[in-house]
């Protein structure tokens, strides 16, 4: 089985990576990391870079065609590779190029999808005495469909308390260069999702996203809100012995 | 890279008349209806009102699914002909005393219907709520020519009393509350009584006296149409107030201006729309009125007919592989209702008739990407807009299609590239390369001296520079780690992560 960490991850986050390794480990997976992975081009796509996206597409498929599975921390990184890297080698003319990326894509698992419908694992082991109030994040839930896979692992956690997030089909702003480009439109999208973390009472806000959560973190940070955002494998890592 | 160039420029529809284009990009829009509290207000109450009551009546339906898919499939299999299904429309159409006149844009549909109203004699005309007119400008248009036009619907009625905008497809005062409708009435309507109160009924029953004389003096009606049967040349109206029932049956005269997407082949395919349409667009079991004609009848409704085919745009929309789903759209607006950007914005943000993530691929389709360029990144790709509609247009992925052609005609325009692409050329290019991008990444860690160090607790990064700034504008930012993921795979398992 082999790792997609992420760009995210890798650079910014990586104690999501190490976690992500620890859960599949204890699960019994061996874990291979090939070191020639990037970006699944998810960026580009979506802000319509769609030629700049076909090398990156490319390095993808070589990098992780030889691998039965492969899996994400990241419903939105596995809904591009899923969705996406096929129409942008076609939209190159490489029908070749789209062909692999079919067939890697369908091998392509964010981690819930890959715990609960490959391995067969509700309950991972872990422990986590927190309240948690989970946003399942808008690609997991509608371009991946996982439902309620996250939720079914969380009950499964020791002393973790799940509370229910309200309006939580609701995007939380983010939406990667719309972050940026309709700020405004972002944060306002932003302030009510966080109201609605704050109406849980919740310690933590869990994901399984890192750039949702960096969008809710970030504003949650901002506001001193005493609301910790933490990825779900992070929880999914969590045992009596070792606090993440 | 680029689909194969079309053997003619695409037609789009014309500037300077009708609405499909705003004054202002989409961003500067909605950071003033943003900061309108009241709007936020009426917006945020209205759009969640309709969407429980959609989720209700669509979750008693069984079969929903299979009713979407029969949809998609009837529309998309109705675009694949729409040349056969339209002749055979005007052909029907006429056989059953009707008049079929084909508007190759705005300013044509305007001159057709002005020509035909100043033909019988008449200087008003009342009219049916209708998106097609909407679209044209064709109330300016008539009152350039001398005609007065009076809308009927009480949405509609609100907005043009107001001097106002639509800003939703099915609601199109949704951004007013029931305090702000009885101030306008009160201003604008003459005659009105002074003790009127906001009560709904109350407000809904003095529009009721002021339309009636309209409807019974008025000699011609202007509308629209919701769907044309093919086989029968049947137009259809549904309609929740009535308004239109009196329109399509007392004047003289009745004019529909109709897109030329709103053909399907037969009734039974009626049937499956008749089913799709009420429940998404007002979350109603069935529509209070639905309304069909066919051509004229000695001694009962108009006597005459005319239907005007508006393209505008449309051709263009359909010679697109992957855009020209959005003419599938039945205008229900359950899109707008769950977009989690328009339930914040409303819809003059998008400066279009045609608001939301169905405004979002349809305006900047109809007119060409150039003049509506920003729009189809008013949206987070969250994906619910193609969960709710009733014939599955994947607008999120039309989003992505149309940003691609924004970025291509943008690199075949100008002779320096804008920053935006220079940045994810030179991203591709570290990313395409491991060695290079953990080499990118290494000096990232620049950035934990970049970023001013505020939130020393938590390691967050309060201001970045440039472009970024907009990020920190309300968020803090992750603070690059002393260690990448792979730095540390390297370390710890260096022997598994070994070049293959």
């Amino acid at each position: 089985m082999a790792l997609f960490v992420t760009c995210l991850v890798d650079t910014l986050f990586p104690d999501v990576g190490r976690a992500t390794v620890a859960v599949l480990e204890r699960l019994g997976c061996e874990v291979v990391f090939p070191v020639e992975q990037t970006c699944c081009g998810q960026a580009h796509i979506n802000t319509g870079y769609h030629r700049d996206a076909v090398g990156l597409v490319q390095k993808f498929v070589t990098t992780f065609e030889d691998f039965e599975a492969i899996v994400a921390p990241s419903g939105s990184c596995i809904g591009s590779i899923r969705h996406q890297h096929s129409m942008i080698a076609e939209k190159a003319g490489d029908g070749e190029l789209a062909a692999r990326a079919r067939a890697v894509g369908a091998r392509a698992f964010e981690l819930s999808e890959y715990l609960v419908d490959q391995l067969g694992i509700t309950d991972v082991g872990a422990a986590y005495p927190h309240t948690v109030a989970y946003h399942p994040t808008c690609h997991s839930l509608r371009a991946l469909g996982v439902g309620a896979k996250p939720l079914t692992l969380l009950r499964s956690v020791r002393g973790l308390q799940l509370i229910e997030l309200p309006n939580g089909d609701q995007c939380c702003g983010f939406g990667g260069t719309f972050a940026v480009k309709s700020a405004d439109t972002s944060v306002a999208m932003l302030t009510d999702k966080m109201a609605d973390v704050l109406s849980t009472g919740a310690e933590v806000c869990a994901a399984s996203d890192s750039s949702c959560l960096m969008h809710i973190g970030g504003g949650l940070s901002r506001l001193q809100a005493g609301v910790r955002t933490v990825h779900l494998a992070e929880i999914l890592a969590a045992t009596e012995d070792a606090a993440p | 890279m680029s689909d194969a160039p079309a053997p003619t420029a695409p037609i789009h529809a014309p500037a300077g008349v009708g609405m499909l284009r705003g004054a202002r990009t989409f961003p500067e829009a909605a950071r003033q209806a943003l900061g309108d509290p009241q709007l936020r207000h009426n917006l945020g109450h209205a759009t969640a009102t309709i969407r429980e009551k959609r989720a209700n009546v669509v979750a008693e339906v069984a079969d929903w699914a299979e009713l979407r898919n029969a949809g998609q499939a009837i529309k998309s299999a109705t675009m694949a002909t729409l040349d056969e299904q339209l002749v055979r429309l005007e052909h029907q159409v006429t056989a059953a005393g009707g008049v079929v006149h084909w508007a190759s844009d705005a300013d044509s549909a305007n001159e057709i219907v002005a020509r035909l109203v100043r033909e019988t004699g008449s200087r008003e005309v009342v009219k049916v709520k209708s998106m097609a007119t909407q679209e044209i400008g064709l109330n300016n248009a008539l009152a350039q020519a001398g005609i007065d036009a009076y809308e009927t619907d009480l949405a509609e009625l609100i907005v043009q009393l107001g001097d106002d905008l639509p800003s939703h497809i099915l609601v199109p005062a949704i951004h007013r509350n029931r305090a702000e409708i009885r101030n306008l009435f009160l201003r604008a309507i003459p005659g009105i009584d002074p003790g009127l109160t906001d009560n709904p009924s109350a407000l809904a029953a003095a529009a009721r006296r002021h339309l009636r004389q309209r409807f019974l003096s008025a000699k011609v009606a202007v509308s629209g149409a919701n769907f044309a049967v093919a086989e029968t040349g049947t137009l259809c109206v549904v309609e929740s107030e009535g308004n239109g029932r009196m329109c399509l049956t007392l004047p003289d005269t009745l004019i529909t201006v109709m897109g030329i997407e709103k053909v399907v082949p037969s009734w039974r395919d009626l049937e499956v729309f008749l089913q799709l349409l009420p429940r998404s667009s007002t979350g109603e079991r069935m529509n209070p009125y639905t309304s069909l004609w066919t051509g004229v009848h000695r001694g009962d409704g108009p006597r005459a007919v005319h239907l005007v085919l508006l393209d505008n745009g449309r051709t263009s929309v359909l010679a697109d592989q992957v855009g020209r789903d959005a003419l599938n759209c039945i205008r229900c607006s359950a899109c707008l209702n769950v977009c989690p950007v328009y339930q914040r914005t409303g819809g003059h943000a998008y400066g279009s008739v045609y608001p939301g993530p169905i405004g979002a691929i349809l305006s900047p389709q109809l007119t060409g990407i150039e003049h509506n360029a920003s729009l189809p990144y008013a949206s987070t790709l969250c994906g619910a807009c193609y969960d709710v509609c009733p014939v599955k247009i994947d607008i999120p992925s039309i989003l992505v299609h149309l940003r691609a052609q924004d970025v291509e005609v943008k690199r075949a325009r100008r002779d320096v590239p804008t920053p935006e692409a220079i940045a994810m050329a030179a991203a591709a290019w570290t990313m395409t390369d491991d060695r290079r991008w953990s080499r990118a990444q290494r000096s990232s860690r620049l950035a934990r001296l970049v970023g001013r160090r505020r939130n020393k607790a938590r390691g967050l990064i309060r201001s970045l520079p440039g472009p970024l700034a907009a990020w920190t504008v309300a968020r803090d930012a992750p603070r690059p780690p002393a260690e990448t993921f792979r730095e540390w795979w390297a370390r710890e398992r260096g022997r598994d992560g070994q070049r293959r």
